[in-house]
């Protein structure tokens, strides 16, 4: 019994992670109707520009986050300024193959840099200790922090959002482009600012994936797929929605580990497609009005 | 004519793909002046409006504001200098509120006259479904909050679309009774209307335009309802 | 002088002309070429039918899939299947592969397709990778390392190694063709004048009686069948499979869209252009390893960005040549060849 509830409690931990993958995702799908498929390598990227903080300034992953977090933002939105503007429109193609071909120059740009070995972020005492919850049931305390952060990292997109000037401008171009042009908001500027924005949670996300597990260059295109089937499974338009998207997905992959090793990866992609077959709406979806 | 005019359209052609639908088109607007612009279906109105307000290309000098070229220029960059757009069928941002809409007006803060407690002094109404998603009001008040919220950029020249466009006639009553109090701030206004009557009470010059060209123009008061007809319908 | 509505027109008939030539001389390449020659051109044949699958499904449906490496893995492990299990020779696995790769894409079709747009590209992916993992847990194909296929089977097919070289380089000539034929036969059916109404614009496709969904789930359906023939046969030339190559997004499906990005996509002949720029490329800068593949994702986002329309597109604009023209024109005939006039 204890066994399950340390499966589940891991599973619901790494949803966290799963919802961080996701938020970006569906910030800019919600802004610009853009599916990002170089998501999950920006992921990857985010984590080697953490490591050659770390290992340039010997300061711990943790604090990389105040270079990794501000340098990804940039490289955001002038990657929004200098290519993505000129592919959004009325066609499909250009944005998806655009950010497809980006998703293969990451990758081997990576490769050619670092090789394809592992590599892991060392975040020291924090990844040992562990909290009792109760007997035989224990809590890691980073994969606590990670989901903590998750959900820091949800209420503030949540915020900015609907709270403030610059949620409302993402709210109004996503409406109606060319009105906002008339009120004097510049999409393409808009546009940049919501990539700034994502690629500011990827490095969030980058970093605690980095000290989590190893990784290397092929990695992205997985968690483009979580963060992706995170955001289905939510519902389309809802933040805390993607949240859960992200916790389901975690316990339907510890599940199926704890059932098979093998079936870790396929048991969300299971809980994926049944969720597509029986709702496809999503479980929390949030009306268009 | 010893002011100098604030807008100064001269020899303007307008496109849209290969369609020409503006032929060397020429008009001007003085500080503080509201004029009409009226003409059938397709006589380039609507896209005289774009043209001016940066959505469609031009030439950099057949548009000058205020003395400075700015045909071609971007919509944002237009709407910074003082013109603002209400756009036919309103375009109201569905998914904020209405004062969400007025603050999106209000974000490129210029200073003037208009906030958001003078604009519920205006619009009443608007004030107490201030929070409402802008879809959930009748179409007469989701007009006000067009107007509004092209208000809210204080703009020196005012550009309205169609504003009685599908309204039942109390409401574009009641809505054309706000345009004195918004002109009493000093704005000058174009405003494209089917309504020619409305339109002629409201504005003291009128350009008839015809196929993409001016027809017709002279003060409001002066012009005949058979010149007007003739001009609108090329008799 | 009499009009008919028809489909050729002078480039056309000379591009028909020097494809028959060309393809008699390609299938007497086993007497002209080495062995190393007819793997390159059996390599070439089976991209230009993997592109133009593709192109269909993408360029003429207007479904963007990642994920055709699903029906291309999933042929390669029926083919081995049912020869190490079943014991049936490769070459009647190959059409059995299509067809069953066609029955399991209405399923998969009646999930992604409640996907929409670059949603549905990465539903088709999600999909690719169910293949993948479930093929790696099937343990008498080898599971994740995969298999080979058993030496009396590659000896039942032909007696020596070179007739088994010219059988498999016939057969992916021979697949090719096909392929392409019935793409251009679907094209030019009722069918394909619905794709072309979907494409111009699906509203008024709807509102004109054309069953947008129904079409595209068709199209969807023979690609897979296409596709899947493809991937058995690739499989069969290599003798080994395993989940990851067989289900590779890069092998099956970037190099593909690149190919068909570059070379023009929506059009027949894009796909074609691509593969053999595509080849080109990688003959003379393989050695560049990681560096190649940058420099073609850089490529596929130049023309993208800059001739979306790739480079035949840029040769039709040019020259307006077409060699498998889709579209009915109205010809004149006024006695001399060639007055052909587009409509």
């Amino acid at each position: 019994m204890t066994d399950w509830i340390n499966v589940i409690l891991q599973g619901i931990l790494v949803g966290g992670l799963y919802a961080m993958f996701a938020a970006g995702l569906s910030l800019i799908f919600g802004v610009m109707r853009l599916v990002n498929i170089a998501h999950g390598d920006l992921i990857v990227l985010a984590a080697y520009v953490a490591l050659v903080t770390t290992e340039t300034l010997g300061v711990g992953p943790l604090v990389s986050l105040i270079i990794v977090v501000p340098l990804m933002a940039a490289i955001g939105y002038l990657l929004q300024r200098a290519v993505l503007n000129r592919t959004l429109g009325e066609d499909l193609l250009p944005p998806l193959l655009v950010t497809f071909g980006l998703s293969v120059i990451i990758q081997n740009g990576l490769l050619t840099l670092f090789t394809a070995d592992d590599r892991k972020l060392d975040a020291g005492h924090i990844e040992v200790a562990t909290y009792r919850l109760f007997d035989g049931v224990y809590i890691g305390a980073l994969p606590l922090l990670q989901f903590v952060v998750a959900i820091a990292v949800i209420a503030a997109l949540q915020f900015i959002f609907y709270r403030t000037a610059l949620g409302r401008a993402f709210r109004a171009t996503a409406d109606n482009p060319a009105v906002a042009r008339l009120m004097g908001l510049d999409n393409r500027h808009v546009f940049a600012l919501a990539m700034a924005l994502s690629l500011a949670v990827v490095a969030i996300a980058g970093v605690f994936l980095a000290i989590r597990a190893n990784f290397d260059p092929s990695i992205g295109p997985a968690r483009l797929i979580f963060g992706f089937e995170a955001v289905i499974i939510g519902g389309l338009g809802s933040l805390w929605g993607t949240f859960a998207g992200g916790l389901v997905l975690g316990v339907a992959q510890a599940v199926g580990a704890h059932i098979n090793p093998g079936w870790q990866i396929l048991a969300g992609h299971v809980a994926f497609l049944v969720i597509l077959a029986v709702r496809p709406e999503g479980l929390f979806p949030r009306i268009r009005t | 004519m010893s002011e100098a005019p604030l807008l100064a359209v001269g020899d303007l052609d307008a496109f849209y793909g290969d369609f020409q639908a503006l032929f060397g088109l020429s008009m001007e607007v003085r500080p503080g002046e509201a004029i009409a612009v009226i003409g059938a279906n397709g006589a380039g109105k609507s896209t005289l409006l774009k043209t001016i307000a940066g959505l469609l290309p031009a030439r950099p000098e057949a548009i000058v504001f205020g003395g400075t070229p700015i045909g071609g220029m971007p919509a944002h960059a237009v709407a910074a200098r003082g013109i603002a757009l209400v756009p036919e069928g309103r375009g109201l941002f569905s998914s904020l509120s209405v004062e969400e809409n007025l603050m999106i007006g209000g974000q490129l803060n210029r200073s003037g006259p208009w906030n958001l407690q003078r604009i519920y002094q205006l619009f009443p109404g608007l004030a107490e479904r201030r929070h409402l998603p802008s879809t959930a009001l009748s179409g007469g008040q989701q007009q006000m909050v067009a107007i509004a919220r092209g208000l809210m950029s204080n703009p020196k020249l005012l550009l309205c679309d169609e504003i009685s466009l599908g309204l039942a006639p109390i409401v574009v009553r009641e809505i054309y009774a706000r345009l004195p109090a918004i002109l009493a701030e000093g704005i000058s206004l174009i405003l494209v209307e089917q309504d020619v009557v409305q339109a002629l009470k409201a504005t003291q010059r009128v350009y008839c335009l015809q196929e993409g060209r001016v027809a017709l123009t002279g003060a409001a008061k002066d012009l005949t309802h058979e010149a007007i007809a003739a001009a609108y319908f090329g008799v | 002088m009499s009009i008919r509505v028809g489909f050729a027109s002078r480039s056309s008939r000379i591009g028909m002309a020097a494809s028959a030539v060309a393809l008699v001389v390609l299938a007497a390449a086993p007497f002209w070429g080495g062995r190393d020659d007819l793997q390159l051109l059996s390599q070439i044949y089976t991209y230009v039918a993997l592109a133009s699958l593709w192109n269909l499904l993408a360029g003429y449906a207007g479904l963007v899939s990642v994920g055709q490496q699903a029906y291309v893995g999933l042929g390669a492990y029926l083919l081995f299947g049912f020869a190490i299990l079943g014991g049936v020779p490769p070459l009647w696995s190959i059409p059995l592969a299509g067809v069953i790769a066609a029955l399991t894409a209405i399923p998969v079709a009646a999930l992604v397709f409640r996907l929409r747009g670059h949603y549905f590209a990465i539903g088709t992916w999600i999909i690719a990778e169910v293949f993948r993992l479930i093929a790696s847990q099937v343990s008498v194909l080898g599971g994740g390392s995969g298999t080979s296929l058993p030496a009396h089977i590659v000896l039942a097919i032909a007696s020596t190694r070179q007739l088994r070289d010219f059988l498999v380089y016939w057969i992916a000539l021979a697949l090719v063709v096909v392929i392409l034929a019935l793409i251009v036969l679907l094209l030019r059916s009722r069918y394909g004048l619905a794709l072309k109404a979907i494409r111009d614009s699906e509203l008024a496709a709807a509102c004109n009686g054309i069953d947008v969904q129904r079409t595209k789930v068709l199209v969807y359906i023979f690609t897979a069948f296409g596709t899947a023939m493809v991937g058995a046969l690739i499989f069969f030339q290599r003798l080994r499979v395993s989940p990851d190559s067989a289900f590779s997004v890069n092998d099956w499906t970037a190099f593909v869209i690149f190919i068909t990005v570059i070379g023009g996509i929506g059009r027949i002949e894009g796909p074609i252009i691509g593969t053999v720029v595509f080849f080109a490329l990688r003959q003379t800068l393989a050695d560049l390893g990681t560096i190649y593949l940058l420099m073609l994702g850089a490529v596929a986002i130049v023309v993208m960005l800059a001739a979306p329309k790739g480079i035949w597109g840029l040769i039709v604009e040019r020259f307006g040549w077409q060699i498998f023209p889709l579209e009915r024109t109205v010809v004149r005939d006024t006695g001399s060849a060639g007055a052909a006039k587009r409509a």
